[in-house]
């Protein structure tokens, strides 16, 4: 009998420890890139009564691809939870892991209601997966339709950034250095201002430019957007705004901008592939470096050197009129809901969304430079307090002209992989072999991708 | 007792072998489904025939990576095992401090393959960029890093197996070939490793397997780089599955040939280590 029990005793305590661990898995749904505790897990308190809102009883699930503002969005979140009593669960990707993150959320029963795609690439892979969000309250917030994402008929995502790169630097230091903006004005002045600065580079303590870092937390700065350059020239001067076969045109011009950040950098160009984001952030704040080639969405990282150093040139690589070049502008960042959600989470998804974009806390969040500091492309669009945004805004103003973004229509995300691979080989051994290769991973597999 | 045993058997065998069911033998079926369809998300799959296989094996990438694994797995099997060995040969001696030279040596093993993998990437880029040379600009580079890696973090692993082994060889066939006259030499190799054959199977069978399904390491050490010539077969897999759109099915078809290949190779390996092994 008492040997028995003891066997009943071990089975229950293997059966409770089973039980244990699924609801160790359970409890985890809030993800790990966000401080324990900030969300509740969805649909346990989604309908408890205290809200008696309408929406009440659906939950939404943001699954953000923007890693710089994943604390804003949870507050965001927080707050619209506290107001409306709908439960909101922000989870954030890390960089360069949205796509893989999203193929694995989005077979799970709690898929995420709201989502993004990068443009009509990105759109092929999901479109499936995308409600029609023509006729939304949403949709008619747009400032331009032109940020509407179709699909045919259907409205498959809507923009919600508007973003602008280009050479931001430190105006104290091209000053020591002995220039100020207005000595640069073409690719030609860039090389020169850089190549200088490098010459005196022991006697200046600084290089030109940081560390072109190619780890995944930094490549896409030059994989994906320096890469639209050659990109955008040849689609202006083909008059096309897509193709299946690029010629690469424009890729000298390419080289000899990759050369100049390579070799005027802080560090050798052999040592590029070790280099992270981070990595060229603390240079640039630490006055390592006048330039660091990046967007207004890094506002908060740069802003520690001071408002009054700040400003951002256009990236020159001496094609076209580069007296009228302006910024790169443009989006990679389309809201897209779940059809396969349930209709009361698309109900709640919707309502959200809407919310962000006209309430004073959502546009508060959106817009500005203590937050997000989005410029977004609806009609309730705050001023900025981002400087870089403004900056922005004026190289608009001045008539010049914005270089469009282009790279959505990039084949594939292993189209920008294998150029990175073949950038980095390129720094660490410079020769015409390996710019070959550069070529290659450009033009004939831009062609293989696209047909694939 | 026995009684007992037969009537209970179901209460204790129950829970884990649901769990094997849940946990891999479903995903198992699952994948070798999942790897003749085309699907996004693997709930929502639609049949395309042997596509997938074709599309694997045309690809000269997974044969690039099923090369540089096997040169891999090679290399590093002989270097852990020899290594090992040596190793457990001298802590069995009577030396001082043994004990913390096993859990020393065997330590590393503790550490999960991301973490290891990050931390050497600091060490070798640290030591490497006095030269002005980066890990991931060469494949050699990568190569070796990762068979430096791999090494120190099994080792340990196999030097315990190899001191449990040793320490079961009676004392007196040492020591009855020593009176016959056999020199340190021939004792190793006609007394001790003959005895040791049934760890040397576990063994060689384990830095087998582990070398062909790496994959931690990997993705943190070198993550293929430079232009995927350090990818192995698994990162392969999992790069064709997450990284291209639409090549899911491809990537499970490769992982399906994946498994097949290591189970054929385990299952050579097991036997002809196995027709070596001596009764004592």
């Amino acid at each position: 009998m008492k040997k028995r029990l003891l066997t009943l005793t071990l089975a229950l305590v293997m059966a409770l420890s089973l039980a244990a661990c699924g609801g160790g898995g359970d409890s985890q749904t809030g993800g790990d890139s966000q401080p324990a505790g900030d969300t509740q897990p969805a649909g346990d308190s989604g309908d408890s009564g205290d809200s008696g809102g309408s929406g009440a009883s659906g939950t939404v699930y943001y699954l953000n691809f923007k890693p710089e503002q994943d604390p804003d969005w949870q507050e965001l979140a927080k707050l619209y939870t506290q107001e409306t009593g709908v439960e909101v669960k922000v989870q954030t990707a890390a960089s360069g892991q949205y796509e893989t993150q999203l193929m694995s959320e989005m077979a799970k029963t709690d898929a995420p209601t709201l989502f993004q795609v990068n443009g009509p690439v990105g759109l092929a892979n999901w479109k499936d997966y995308c409600y029609d969000l023509s006729g939304s309250a949403l949709a008619g917030e747009l400032s331009s339709q032109d940020f509407a994402l179709m699909d045919g008929d259907s409205m498959s995502g809507i923009a919600y950034v508007i973003e602008t790169y280009g050479l931001i630097y430190n105006k104290a230091l091209l000053e020591q250095a002995g220039y100020s903006a207005d000595d640069i004005k073409s690719f030609a002045d860039l090389k020169k201002v850089a190549e200088d600065i490098t010459a005196r580079k022991d006697e200046l303590g600084f290089s030109a430019f940081t560390s072109a870092g190619m780890d995944g937390s930094s490549d896409w700065r030059f994989k994906t957007h320096l890469a639209n350059l050659p990109i955008y020239f040849e689609y202006e001067a083909d008059g096309i705004g897509n193709t299946d076969a690029i010629k690469g045109t424009y890729l000298d011009n390419y080289r000899a901008v990759w050369d100049l950040y390579i070799n005027n950098c802080t560090c050798a160009p052999t040592l590029l592939s070790a280099k992270t984001g981070d990595d060229s952030v603390a240079e640039f704040v630490t006055e390592q470096a006048v330039f660091y080639q990046n967007g207004t969405w890094a506002f908060g990282d740069v802003a520690d050197i001071g408002e009054e150093n700040l400003g951002m040139l256009p990236i020159y690589i001496g094609v076209g009129d580069e007296a009228k070049q302006g910024l790169c502008t443009g989006t990679e960042n389309y809201w897209c809901v779940n059809k396969n959600a349930k209709p009361e989470d698309i109900q709640a998804t919707l309502d959200f969304m809407y919310w962000c974009v006209t309430s004073e806390t959502g546009l508060e969040y959106l817009c500005s430079g203590d937050h997000m500091g989005f410029v977004i492309p609806f009609k309730g669009n705050l001023e900025s307090s981002n400087l870089l945004v403004n900056i922005a805004n004026e190289y608009v103003a001045n008539g010049t002209t914005s270089i469009k973004w282009c790279f959505p229509t990039m084949p594939s995300e292993e189209w920008k992989n294998v150029l990175g691979s073949a950038l980095t080989a390129y720094a660490a051994d410079q020769t015409d072999a390996n710019w070959e290769t550069v070529r290659a991973a450009f033009v004939d597999n831009w062609a293989a991708e696209k047909s694939k | 007792m026995e009684k007992s045993i037969k009537r209970y058997f179901p209460v204790f065998l129950g829970p884990t072998f649901l769990a094997f069911l849940i946990g891999f033998i479903a995903p198992f079926l699952m994948g070798i489904y999942l790897s003749f369809c085309d699907f996004r998300t693997v709930t929502d799959a639609k049949f395309n025939g042997v596509q997938n296989y074709v599309r694997a094996f045309q690809d000269g990438e997974f044969a690039h990576a099923f090369l540089f694994t096997a040169l891999f797995t090679v290399t590093t099997l002989i270097l852990i095992n020899v290594i090992a060995f040596a190793v457990a040969l001298v802590l069995t001696r009577e030396i001082r401090g043994t004990n913390i030279f096993r859990t020393v040596f065997f330590m590393p093993n503790l550490i999960g393959g991301i973490v290891l993998g990050y931390v050497w990437q600091l060490i070798f880029n640290g030591l490497l960029s006095r030269y002005d040379l980066a890990l991931k600009i060469s494949a050699r580079y990568g190569f070796w890093g990762l068979v430096i890696l791999i090494c120190w973090q099994q080792i340990g692993y196999m030097m315990i197996i190899y001191i449990a082994g040793l320490q079961s060889i009676p004392g007196d066939l040492n020591e009855a070939a020593e009176i016959d006259g056999a020199n340190g030499w021939q004792r190793l190799w006609n007394v001790t490793i003959p005895n040791m054959m049934p760890s040397i199977t576990i063994c060689t069978f384990l830095t087998l397997t582990n070398g062909f399904k790496l994959f931690d390491q990997n993705l943190s050490l070198t993550a293929g780089e430079p232009m995927k010539q350090t990818e192995m077969l698994a990162l392969n897999i999992f790069n064709t599955f997450y990284g291209r759109v639409g090549y899911q099915g491809v990537g499970q078809a490769k992982a399906v040939v994946f498994f097949v290949l290591v189970v054929a190779l385990g299952l050579i390996q097991l036997k002809m280590t196995r027709s070596k092994e001596v009764q004592q």
